[in-house]
């Protein structure tokens, strides 16, 4: 009698349902090194040159050793320096600071340390798949808010207050976008943030990744540059997406040291401390990257007003996103499912893109394009795209 | 109003890009920039649209020489009339003034050593005022006009990610 493996593992964690595009991925890995791949979520740059060299240097210099818990003071430091000169806020580096294994684990040690069984946390959805699958690990119960292409992906202010309850415990916000390269401003945030003073005991998890890839301000937008939230927003960020840092692994979190506190001890149990070449490496990101880092928004915006003009002589309706490196147009016109479509047209004409169910089921209808890519890959793939539509839409006339 | 920058380091990346593209990257229209790249051209500031080629993996006979030269500077002229002179010829392909222990670097390409080595002693050597030459071969490029040669071109990326 073979050994009941199932019976042994978590039903919290059987209960947690595998990505809805399992299918689609196998697919795509399959095909990998045959396709143009705009399904990526990273960015196609090298880690700038003086980054890499700085965690080179610390594995000559013998950082080879496990750092403190929180992150090595010169790191959190830099971090600090960083928020203050970018968000013109402060945080202090000795309590408000702790440096993690990419900014998943900071969703994850938030997660843990905030929940109780039950508590209800708020997600806003279409977003990150990391989001719900972080609460329901810690017997969270997710209460989503479905945005809309009609309202350009942001959060609205009165679903925000039809959504809270008196189990809410915190609200998760991703902007700018993965996937829909939403961004919310100033003023919307201002929005956000009356809600939120109504309700005092709300906690906000604002995960700010992709905060440098903005193509409509130069100045990050934050709920942490409200004075009166700061107090109960935990920040999730990192190097990942803005400095084309993602296998580092290295990201950090901020909020008052109430909150880091039992974060850390998660953390400490859990990771012991986060990749000490990483963290030294980050020190030069945070300190001197600036420009390497314009010049690869630069970039991501002329290929982002590519993508836009390709949907449009494709005939897709698309918001126009500022934010990340993704569009999301409806292609509902098509009559075919997000799933339907993708493997069509990675079968057909060769592109891989991402049915826009796998960041939630408000994402159906939509695909997720990422323009982390080459310009010659994104030109031929939006000619691609339009061949298809084309086709798609022949193929229903006849039908 | 087209940010000229950002123009230039647009084709400088890839000058294949349609005005048509451009105005897109650029958000503006296109005959804004085909009147924007024709004034650069006018005022000199795109001297022309190359190619990067790797010419070793021609099996061309190509030889490439970085051509050091001392010169004692010319009354009212000072190096500008031998650089003048030495940049007439076709095979030098670049040449500069240079501060330190010599003045005017060549780069200077020919089929073969020899060749080169005439250049030097029939062509630079006699000009009144060239006080001595220094000449360098280029065994092999790694990086040239801020391409690396021999990169691969693979993604390493997963093929998905979320």
């Amino acid at each position: 009698m073979s050994f009941d493996y199932q019976d042994k593992i978590s039903e919290v964690v059987k209960n947690v349902p595998p990505s809805a595009i399992r299918r689609f991925f196998d697919l795509a890995n399959e095909m990998k090194g045959e396709v143009i791949s705009l399904s990526i979520g990273e960015p196609d740059f090298v880690t700038p040159w003086s980054i890499r060299e700085a965690g080179i240097n610390s594995l000559i210099d013998g950082y080879t050793h496990y750092s403190p818990n929180a992150g090595y003071i010169d790191t959190r430091v830099a971090i600090s320096k960083y928020i203050k000169r970018r968000y013109d806020v402060s945080y202090d580096p000795g309590h408000e600071v702790l440096v993690t294994v990419g900014g998943s684990e900071g969703l994850d040690i938030a997660a843990r340390a905030l929940i109780n069984p039950g508590d209800e946390v708020i997600i806003v959805e279409p977003c990150f798949v990391a989001y719900k699958a972080t609460v329901l690990f810690a017997h969270g119960v997710p209460v989503v808010i479905e945005t809309r292409q009609e309202n350009d992906f942001k959060l609205m202010p009165e679903e925000l207050e039809a959504a809270i309850t008196s189990k809410t415990k915190y609200l998760i916000l991703g902007y700018p976008s993965n996937p829909t390269g939403a961004i919310m401003t100033m003023e919307e945030l201002s929005r956000i943030k009356d809600v939120l003073l109504k309700h005092p005991n709300v906690i906000v998890l604002s995960d700010e990744l992709y905060c440098e890839l903005n193509y409509d301000s130069s100045k990050p937008a934050s709920l942490v540059c409200f004075e009166e939230l700061k107090e109960r927003v935990i920040m999730i960020n990192g190097f990942s997406k803005s400095y084309a840092m993602t296998g580092f692994r290295i990201g950090y979190v901020l909020g008052p040291s109430e909150l880091i506190a039992p974060m850390t001890k998660i953390h400490q149990y859990c990771i012991m401390c986060s990749p000490s070449m990483a963290q030294l490496a980050i020190v030069e990101a945070a300190n001197n990257c600036d420009e390497a880092v314009s010049e690869m928004r630069d970039e991501y915006n002329h290929r982002r007003r590519i993508i836009i003009q390709g949907l449009k002589d494709a005939g897709l309706t698309c918001f126009t996103p500022m934010g990340a490196f993704y569009a999301f147009p409806s292609i509902k016109s098509t009559g075919l499912s997000s799933e339907e479509f993708c493997e069509r047209f990675l079968k057909e004409k060769r592109v891989a893109i991402v049915p826009g169910n796998a960041f939630g089921a408000c994402g159906e209808g939509h695909v997720r394009i990422s323009y982390a890519a080459s310009l010659d890959d994104i030109i031929e793939a939006m000619k691609r795209l339009k061949d298809f539509i084309n086709k798609i839409k022949v193929g229903n006339i006849n039908a | 109003m087209i940010n000229r920058m950002e123009l230039l380091r647009i084709i400088q990346n890839d000058a294949r890009l349609t005005p048509d593209n451009i105005a897109i990257m650029l958000d503006c229209d296109v005959a804004e920039v085909e009147a924007e790249l024709s004034a650069l051209s006018n005022e000199k500031i795109i001297l022309g649209y190359s190619a990067q080629i790797d010419w070793e993996k021609m099996d061309k006979d190509n030889v490439v020489a970085m051509i050091e030269v001392r010169i004692t500077p010319m009354r009212n002229k000072g190096f500008d009339h031998i650089a003048d002179i030495l940049c007439k010829n076709d095979k030098v392909t670049a040449c500069y003034l240079m501060s330190g222990g010599f003045d005017l670097m060549l780069i200077y390409e020919d089929k073969n050593l020899r060749d080169v080595a005439s250049f030097v002693s029939d062509k630079i050597a006699p000009l009144d005022g060239v006080l001595s030459t220094t000449t360098h071969f280029i065994l092999k490029k790694y990086k040239s006009n801020g391409i690396i040669f021999e990169k691969g071109d693979t993604d390493d990326r997963q093929a998905v990610i979320l």
